[in-house]
């Protein structure tokens, strides 16, 4: 395997009690792998996300893109969000704009593109999202499920290298999840390199080239997703895919 | 009622509402001034200034806008700043108001949801970037409705300009009263100059807010 | 020593003097608080009565307190009351009457949407328990719109507090009253007598003001669900 496009190196993270919600985690992804991190809520998954778009302040530890490190970054850490793009768990279009402007303010104002090449673009990927006739809408004519694929292509627009998704399903009517994952499924067709926290275990299992599962604050099992669903070899990750399982009554 | 009366007089009433709604715009208009400076200057912490600004706040927003105008048209001239009833009314309205001003478009910027700065940030935005795409414009929406509720505020208080001798609508008002007793009269237009420059501007108001409120967030 | 002019403020009783006369607008603020607060409590409730003619009233009653000064209200009903009454009203029950009329306004409105902003489920599950409709009122809806309510109620008071400064227009002697006799008697052995009385006026609003308008902060923070 050659050169992993992000490492993450003893990352530890607290908060102002002193409790540990990221305790000494060590992690790498190679270019085009998709990888899952599941566990129990609280578990410091999303802290860990943040950190890496530095979103959250670290404690101690190193990160790496393409071997340059940037946890100590300061003036330039909007070039490294850049090639990192990241999608949260709602409401993060800006409702001032329109959906068109919401995808054409980060190209034109941060990588200075041409608008009527970022349009061209933009209009495509809307396409290919089946949104293009919602381009001149406003984020709140949109159903959930319709954001979060535009909040998608808004992210693939700025050509990153790695796409973090932070349970971006987690706030949607059930029956909005699936047209939101089949955009992530496409994508991981592409070969985009991609970070993904999710509940969602089929999902999971069908996207994930690895999973990790994290509780605690560490990362607790690292398998492949097959291995995994059907035969954790921890047990706290046994205890933790039980919990979506319910015994059947019977009388 | 003496309508002859009401007529001859209207001239009158129409010069001072003038005065009234002049006073008015430039006070709300140097108060949004103050106002934006002040919650900026809370907003990013500038030291020294923010302490300032603080106090500044606080002394406006608990005490009367006559006793500020008494102050100033009565109690500065002793120590030989002088002035005129119009610079005491404006000063006195954008004292008060700019404290108004400088809370509601703070809590406009309180408001913006934290994931919105975020979603910027991971866009590869820079802060400065951030502030005038997104942070601005959605706290600028967010206040309006404050800002309405604090410009009607504001126009109504104007009303206690005739203390610093100024020939606004209540002055008029007063001496007809006082010079033809007639109270019924005088009164009435005082009421009607009133209606005729708030309920526009209330109208307004409450457009522009079903309208902002409409544009929120929608879900 | 050369004469400063602020000791105006502690020749004989003339604090006292002072106090006494921000007093009198304070007390025509209490008043009028208390009636606004029964008053406007009435009127919240009777504002959700989903009745199209009351609804149409309520609003007009909130729409003339929105838009008009409360001077101009006070003028209204001061030398309006006077002339066609035929009674002479005292400045200060004029004042209270208007306070009372503006109070009563807005804390309706506030008893109102704080009624609304309960969850209906509130409601219903006080029924569900078998509840009646008036303990239901009672034991759930009342306390917490009370809770809803008192940071606002507390932030009114400073506005009227403030706001009962106008009646020095009307001709009721009050602090700024008391401070011009202050003046005018020390005219000759203290010229500058005004700065420090309208100084020491403005700082008395402020004492009184600004712990209610901490309070309602405080208060604000504490009951933030």
């Amino acid at each position: 395997m050659g050169q992993p496009i992000l490492e993450v190196e003893h990352l530890k993270k607290s908060y102002v009690n002193n409790v540990p919600i990221l305790d000494d985690v060590s992690f790498s992804l190679q270019k085009g792998e998709v990888v899952v991190i599941v566990g129990p809520s609280g578990c410091g998954k999303s802290t860990f996300l943040r950190c890496i778009n530095r979103l959250e302040e670290i404690d101690t530890g190193v990160l790496k893109l393409n071997g340059v490190s940037y946890e100590k970054e300061k003036k330039n850490i909007s070039k490294v969000r850049e090639k990192i793009g990241m999608v949260f768990q709602s409401y993060d279009l800006f409702p001032n704009m329109t959906i068109l402007n919401n995808l054409l303010l980060a190209p034109m104002k941060v990588q200075k593109r041409n608008k009527e090449e970022v349009k061209k673009e933009a209009e495509q990927l809307l396409d290919r999202v089946g949104l293009l006739d919602k381009k001149d809408n406003y984020p709140r004519q949109l159903s959930g499920g319709q954001k979060q694929r535009v909040a998608i292509v808004r992210a693939m627009l700025m050509h990153p290298e790695i796409m973090l998704l932070d349970e971006i399903t987690a706030a949607l009517d059930p029956e909005m999840v699936r047209e939101v994952l089949q955009v992530v499924l496409e994508l991981a067709k592409t070969g985009m390199t991609m970070l993904i926290v999710t509940h969602e275990m089929e999902f999971a299992r069908s996207v994930a080239d690895r999973v990790i599962f994290m509780d605690k604050g560490n990362i607790v099992e690292e398998n492949t997703p097959e291995q995994f669903f059907d035969n954790p070899e921890t047990d706290r990750a046994k205890q933790f895919l039980n919990s979506f399982h319910y015994e059947t009554v019977k009388k | 009622m003496d309508f002859e009366f009401i007529r001859e007089q209207t001239p009158l009433y129409i010069e001072a509402a003038k005065l009234t709604l002049h006073m008015a715009v430039i006070g709300v208009l140097l108060a949004i001034v103050v106002g934006l400076v002040c919650s900026m200057i809370k907003y990013f912490r500038i030291p020294v200034l923010r302490q300032i600004v603080e106090c500044y706040i606080e002394l406006s927003r608990n005490t009367p806008l006559l006793i500020q105008l008494f102050f100033l048209y009565f109690g500065l001239p002793k120590i030989g700043i002088v002035l005129s009833s119009e610079q005491c009314a404006i000063t006195g309205l954008t004292f008060l108001g700019g404290s108004y001003m400088a809370e509601a478009f703070r809590s406009g910027l309180d408001n913006v949801p934290p994931i919105q700065v975020e979603s910027a940030l991971s866009l590869g935005m820079s802060k400065s970037q951030v502030f005038t795409n997104i942070i601005l414009p959605q706290a600028v929406s967010n206040s309006i409705p404050a800002f309405c509720a604090n410009a009607i505020f504001l126009i109504k208080e104007t009303s206690v300009f005739s203390a610093v001798a100024l020939a606004d609508l209540m002055f008029v008002t007063k001496d007809l009263i006082g010079i033809y007793y007639k109270t019924d009269e005088a009164l009435f237009m005082l009421v009607i100059a009133y209606l005729i420059i708030l309920l526009p501007i209330s109208l307004i108001c409450s457009f522009v807010e079903r309208r902002v409120r409409y544009a929120e967030y929608g879900d | 020593m050369q004469n400063m002019g602020i000791e105006v403020l502690f020749k004989g009783i003339n604090s006292l003097r002072l106090w006494q006369g921000l007093w009198v607008t304070i007390r025509i603020a209490l008043i009028s608080m208390v009636f606004s607060i029964i008053l406007g409590f009435l009127l919240g409730m009777v504002m959700n009565i989903p009745n199209k003619i009351i609804k149409f009233i309520c609003r007009i009653y909130l729409e003339i307190v929105r838009i008009m000064p409360q001077l101009v209200l006070l003028f209204l009903v001061y030398f309006g009351a006077a002339k066609h009454l035929g009674m002479n009203l005292s400045g200060e029950t004029a004042a209270v009457i208007v306070f009372t009329f503006w109070g009563t306004a807005e804390m309706g409105d506030l008893v109102r949407s704080a009624l609304i902003s309960i969850p209906k489920h509130q409601y219903d599950s006080g029924y569900g328990l078998g509840l009646n409709k008036w303990q239901v009122y009672l034991y759930i809806i009342l306390p917490q719109t009370i809770r809803r309510l008192l940071p606002s109620a507390v932030n009114l008071l400073t506005r009227m507090i403030k706001t009962t400064s106008l009646v020095a227009l009307i001709g009721v002697v009050e602090v700024l009253k008391v401070g011009k006799q202050i003046i005018d008697a020390s005219r000759y052995t203290n010229p500058t007598a005004a700065l420090w009385v309208y100084g020491a006026v403005f700082f008395m609003y402020f004492i009184i003001c600004f712990p209610f308008s901490r309070l309602s902060r405080v208060l604000e923070k504490k009951f933030a669900d």
